[in-house]
């Protein structure tokens, strides 16, 4: 029966019961990667692959959006000639890849996490250091 | 004990029913507020946060009216004859220069260089939650470091107190604008800005546009002055004819030798992919004599560096300085000042700190058990050990006397004591005279097992007061 609350349903009636952080992961340098590390938290919550899956496409993302290609290469001289006023009428291709970054994480959310009462925070609300993961109390589920 | 009371905000109620608590009537009063108006960094706003800058920026004025001098002389006193007497490509090559330095000028000041927004309260606790602090807690926890594995190569993370979290590999703690920021190259005067990832480019277009400036004009006015004494037969005459230029060379004179200096050490920086704290440390020199070697970030191809360093990709700003303060962090109570919900505290430092440390005195002088029930043990003025800025070549010392608003150190401290341990602290290692600090307390919202303070510390009327007696 309703099982599929919307999130600012389950925000306003749920109580926070935990928070996970996935930190970074510097291995490769200063890049944008997350640890894909399972938490113990939420063994009993997610599925591991599934929880993986979700990092690692998130980190493919980041990568790809500070990749050092031919196009970002064009682009910062680009803005280099024009005295970086370009910058006003144009995005920057790190603006564009975080907008599909968001909407990946609002898909995610709505498909795999919101059922099963947790809820990713985009990172660049924190600063791109962690994944927040909040692990709602599981009340209205049980019924 | 009433004087230790403090209100704890539990973190759940908030995040259950945000607007129910609030009077509905203040909300609707109150404009919504941009993030940037508490921003808890030392750093000024322009353009409704638009644009940003360092709160010391004495200097900026100096440098922006010594090239507007100059150039501006040039194209009065000096043009016109080399137009007359050789082409007119000068006047234009100097103007083009002249707004390119200007513009990566202006866009080094007012661009933020990558500061990090600082650890929300969650993110701190569970980072505390993860550190063993063993011991007593009732003095001030040993620095905290991580070590990781950077291409091989091992990497201390140090804890920051202040912004409560690990930094990340290459960024350093500024403490003249009380931030953190991504691969921090150092905090310059000139510029009135920090230097870091996200304007490091500017800076170095900059410095680099204003050496060919300095050089131009400086050629150009010795032409100048040698094509007069030629043709009047006296450089005397000349100089007489032409006083500007005088006033131009000596002005270019001294700049050339700084300016090109620091654009040869920032190309050699480029190339080898180093920051200037970096390479003032000494974190990757020393081993074996090859610099290379030691530096995990460079890709040991001097294109591919220089590549990366200027045009690279442009990462956004992380502080979302014209984002909205959600509305209910606007609640102008006393309860606001002891939450730490979101990255940005409702009210500004100033405010904070003078309000708390009123309150905090008041409270002091007015409680007779206070001291009794708080745990001796607690340190003496001993130095925080926070990482002071790493901006060591190009600062000067930050100068600390300058009122509650500029002086904020916050720590985190475990400590299951429920009452209020005030301690005080002198911010920086060198200023061990400042014992006339006022302690005041404002807490962050507690996780069940810490309890967290925020110090605020001003340089306010000399009390001398020295708690935990």
């Amino acid at each position: 029966m309703a099982e599929t609350h919307s999130l600012q349903d389950m925000r306003q009636q749920a109580a926070v019961a935990a928070k996970v952080f996935i930190q970074r992961d510097y291995s490769n340098g200063t890049m944008c990667q997350f640890q894909t590390k399972f938490p113990s938290e939420l063994e009993t919550k997610i599925d591991k692959q599934q929880f993986e899956e979700t990092i690692r496409t998130l980190n493919n993302l980041y990568a790809e959006a500070e990749k050092l290609g031919s196009q970002s290469f064009i682009e910062g001289c680009l803005a280099c000639l024009t005295a970086y006023t370009v910058f006003l009428c144009m995005e920057t291709h790190y603006e564009k890849v975080l907008k599909k970054i968001a909407k990946y994480i609002q898909e995610q959310n709505d498909k795999i996490y919101a059922p099963r009462g947790l809820l990713l925070t985009d990172p660049i609300e924190r600063g791109l250091r962690v994944i927040e993961i909040t692990i709602y109390e599981d009340r209205s589920f049980s019924r | 004990m009433k004087n230790c009371e403090y209100q704890q905000i539990d973190p759940r109620a908030l995040s259950v029913s945000p607007l129910s608590a609030q009077n509905p009537a203040e909300k609707k009063v109150q404009r919504p507020r941009r993030k940037w108006e508490a921003f808890p960094g030392k750093n000024r706003f322009f353009c409704d946060g638009r644009l940003i800058l360092a709160r010391q920026n004495g200097v900026l004025p100096l440098t922006l009216g010594l090239i507007v001098v100059t150039s501006g002389l040039f194209f009065a006193f000096d043009c016109p004859f080399l137009v007359e007497h050789l082409t007119v490509c000068i006047p234009v090559i100097g103007g083009v220069l002249f707004l390119f330095v200007v513009a990566s000028l202006l866009r080094t000041s007012f661009t933020d260089p990558g500061i990090l927004p600082r650890a929300t309260a969650d993110e701190a606790a569970d980072i505390e939650r993860q550190i063993d602090t063993s011991g007593s807690s009732t003095y001030r926890p040993p620095p905290r470091t991580k070590e990781i594995l950077i291409n091989q190569q091992v990497v201390k993370l140090k804890y920051c107190f202040t912004c409560k979290m690990f930094r990340p590999p290459r960024t350093s703690h500024c403490s003249l604008c009380d931030n953190c920021v991504e691969r921090f190259d150092h905090h310059c005067p000139w510029v009135g800005n920090c230097v870091g990832k996200r304007n490091y480019r500017y800076f170095y277009s900059f410095i680099i546009s204003l050496s060919f400036l300095t050089s131009f004009i400086f050629a150009c006015v010795i032409t100048h002055i040698t094509l007069r004494s030629q043709a009047k037969k006296g450089i005397v005459q000349a100089v007489q004819e032409s006083p500007a230029s005088v006033v131009e060379l000596v002005i270019c004179f001294f700049s050339i030798w700084s300016i090109l200096g620091l654009s040869g050490f920032h190309t050699y920086l480029v190339a080898s992919n180093l920051t200037t704290n970096e390479d003032i440390k000494g974190s990757w020199s020393g081993k074996r004599g090859a610099e290379e070697s030691g530096n995990p970030y460079t890709y040991s191809n001097i294109i591919t560096n220089c590549c990366a360093t200027l045009c690279g990709p442009m990462p956004p700003s992380l502080i979302d300085r014209r984002g909205f303060l959600p509305p209910d962090e606007a609640i102008p109570a006393a309860a606001a000042s002891e939450m730490e919900l979101p990255p940005f505290t409702p009210k500004s430092d100033a405010n904070m700190c003078t309000q708390s440390t009123k309150d905090v005195l008041e409270r002091m002088l007015h409680s007779s058990d206070f001291h009794g029930l708080c745990p001796s043990g607690n340190p003496k003025t001993s130095p925080l050990v926070q990482e002071v800025s790493s901006s060591a070549p190009a600062t000067a010392e930050p100068s600390l006397s300058s009122g509650c608003s500029r002086q904020l150190a916050r720590q985190a401290v475990v400590d299951p004591c429920p009452l209020l341990t005030p301690v005080a602290f002198s911010k920086n290692n060198r200023r061990d005279s400042l014992h006339s600090i006022n302690p005041a307390f404002r807490l962050a919202s507690p996780s069940p097992t810490l309890s967290r303070r925020a110090l605020v510390l001003g340089d306010g009327p000399d009390i001398g007061f020295i708690p935990q007696h």
